[in-house]
């Protein structure tokens, strides 16, 4: 079974690794360099980018995260998603894995969060039934644009992208881990074993 | 489907987001900003830090929108704001501020003395304080989508945050032992909704994210209530009535995260400079107490 680690350094990791082990993953709460050792995933939750990034900084993550990324699965959701980007059109600590450009808080401040039904082919892959995916969007970044080998997975009615993919990288504006639906964290599961 | 706003999982989502982290008193745009530099998950904007309220006495009310507005243009992150307890209008004008989180707050003189806000009513999503599980999910029921342990704020005295909590926590221990046909003189005993007990006693914990709050002035007391099991710290004037507010902020976040790690711990509370003066809460005269502000 998949060892899947959960950047716990701030945010909603709690949430993430109880999905996890409702699919039977065994999981761990990564926090150090050394907590990477064994995994062969890793999701970095939601939370605030900003926070999430100044600690992976102040204890010495954000090499260490950039070559886990080159070799094994992550998924970022929300501020992960955002922390995966090139850019995102402001100074802060980014991993810089994902050919994706984000705008933070893109929808405003919390009076505009939303919840919203989306069409997911790639879910297909876990679901063959295709059922809308409920999606859940918190202060949420928007995915500007995908470039080089990133593809867009989901987007809006209106276009605007808010999930991408680029080999073993995956990235969601929304949050899987604050619904019971637990079909990103399959597919994810399945990214991560696959060779 | 059309998109649904200020859902309840949208509210209470927010504050998820924000466990595992510090949220910051600030007072001007400048202190918004260290904050943010410093790591903090969100900040709280008010006008006085509840150490100068407690100092200058008065009315304390909600802080001038103007300087609301100037801490939301300084920072990314969210902001929220405080109304007094059971002044809806200061709750309304706050939502049009567009805050990302009101605090209806005992901090605050309190405008009504028998009832909160209808939480219900509001898009922007609320945090209240509580001593207890009676009051925190009374406030829950009036719809609250965040719960504070209320501590003694301003005192720099972590003892009334320790006593909340483990209070809360403590109850909740009890509450999942006892058999279901109990937990009705229970909602009795402890004024609290009888269906929100049954929530929490299947889940374990509250329906909703728990921080503790007040008195909370160095990195070992953070990680002391971390320890206890909530879900992350506000700070009020331990920072910014420090020597230092820039490098306690960070130290006070990074000791939230790594909180079971005692090297660590032991590492950022090196070289801080002056803590907050203190003030013992054993010291104050009943009349004097903010915790016990709230019905």
């Amino acid at each position: 079974m998949a060892r899947i680690g959960v950047l716990a350094l701030q945010g909603a990791f709690l949430e993430h690794i109880q999905a996890l082990r409702r699919l039977g993953a065994e999981t761990r709460e990564v926090r150090l360099p050394a907590h990477l050792a064994g995994l062969d995933g890793l999701i970095i939750p939601g939370g605030e980018s900003t926070t999430i990034g100044k600690l992976a900084v102040a204890y010495d993550l954000m090499d260490p995260l950039r070559d886990f990324g080159q070799t094994h699965a992550i998924w970022g959701t929300c501020a992960g998603a955002i922390f995966l980007s090139r850019d995102a059109r402001r100074h802060q600590p980014l991993l810089r894995l994902m050919d994706i450009t984000v705008e933070r808080n893109a929808f405003g401040s919390q009076v505009n969060s939303f919840e919203i039904d989306l069409d997911v082919p790639a879910l297909h892959m876990v679901d063959p039934e295709g059922k809308p995916y409920h999606a859940i969007f918190i202060r949420a970044p928007l995915i500007e644009s995908v470039a080089g080998k990133a593809e867009v997975l989901a987007s809006l009615p209106d276009g605007q992208i808010v999930a991408a993919r680029e080999g073993r990288l995956l990235a969601t504006s929304f949050h899987p881990e604050l619904t019971r639906d637990d079909r990103f964290h399959q597919l994810f599961m399945e990214m991560a074993k696959s060779d | 489907m059309e998109q649904q706003k200020a859902t309840f999982a949208v509210k209470a989502g927010l504050a998820q987001m924000l466990k595992g982290g510090v949220i910051m008193d600030v007072v001007t745009p400048e202190h918004a900003k260290i904050a943010e530099e410093a790591g903090a998950c969100a900040v709280m904007a008010l006008e006085r830090v509840p150490a100068d309220i407690r100092a200058s006495g008065g009315v304390a009310r909600m802080s001038d929108p103007e300087l609301i507005i100037k801490i939301k243009e300084s920072v990314t992150i969210p902001v929220m704001a405080k109304c007094r307890i059971g002044h809806f209008v200061e709750a309304q004008i706050l939502q049009a501020l567009e805050v990302d989180y009101i605090d209806e707050s005992e901090v605050l003189t309190p405008a009504d003395e028998a009832h909160h806000i209808n939480k219900h009513d509001f898009t922007v999503p609320f945090v209240c304080g509580c001593r207890n599980l009676g009051e925190a999910l009374r406030r829950v029921g009036e719809g609250a989508a965040m719960i504070r342990t209320k501590g003694e704020a301003g005192t720099g005295d972590v003892v009334e945050a320790v006593r909340h909590a483990r209070s809360v926590l403590g109850e909740i221990r009890k509450l999942q032992n006892m058999p279901e046909e109990e937990v009705m003189a229970l909602a009795k005993e402890l004024g609290a909704p009888y269906e929100l007990l049954l929530e929490t006693k299947r889940l374990g914990r509250l329906p909703v994210v728990n921080f503790a709050a007040g008195g909370i002035a160095t990195p070992a007391d953070a990680a002391l209530m971390m320890q206890l099991g909530v879900d992350g710290v506000f700070v009020g004037s331990g920072i910014f009535k420090s020597g230092d507010p820039a490098k306690r902020a960070a130290a006070i976040v990074k000791a939230t995260t790594h909180y079971q790690d005692a090297a660590i711990l032991a590492e950022v509370s090196r070289n801080l400079g002056e803590p907050m003066v203190g003030r013992q809460v054993s010291s104050i005269p009943d009349a004097d107490l903010i915790a016990t502000r709230g019905w």
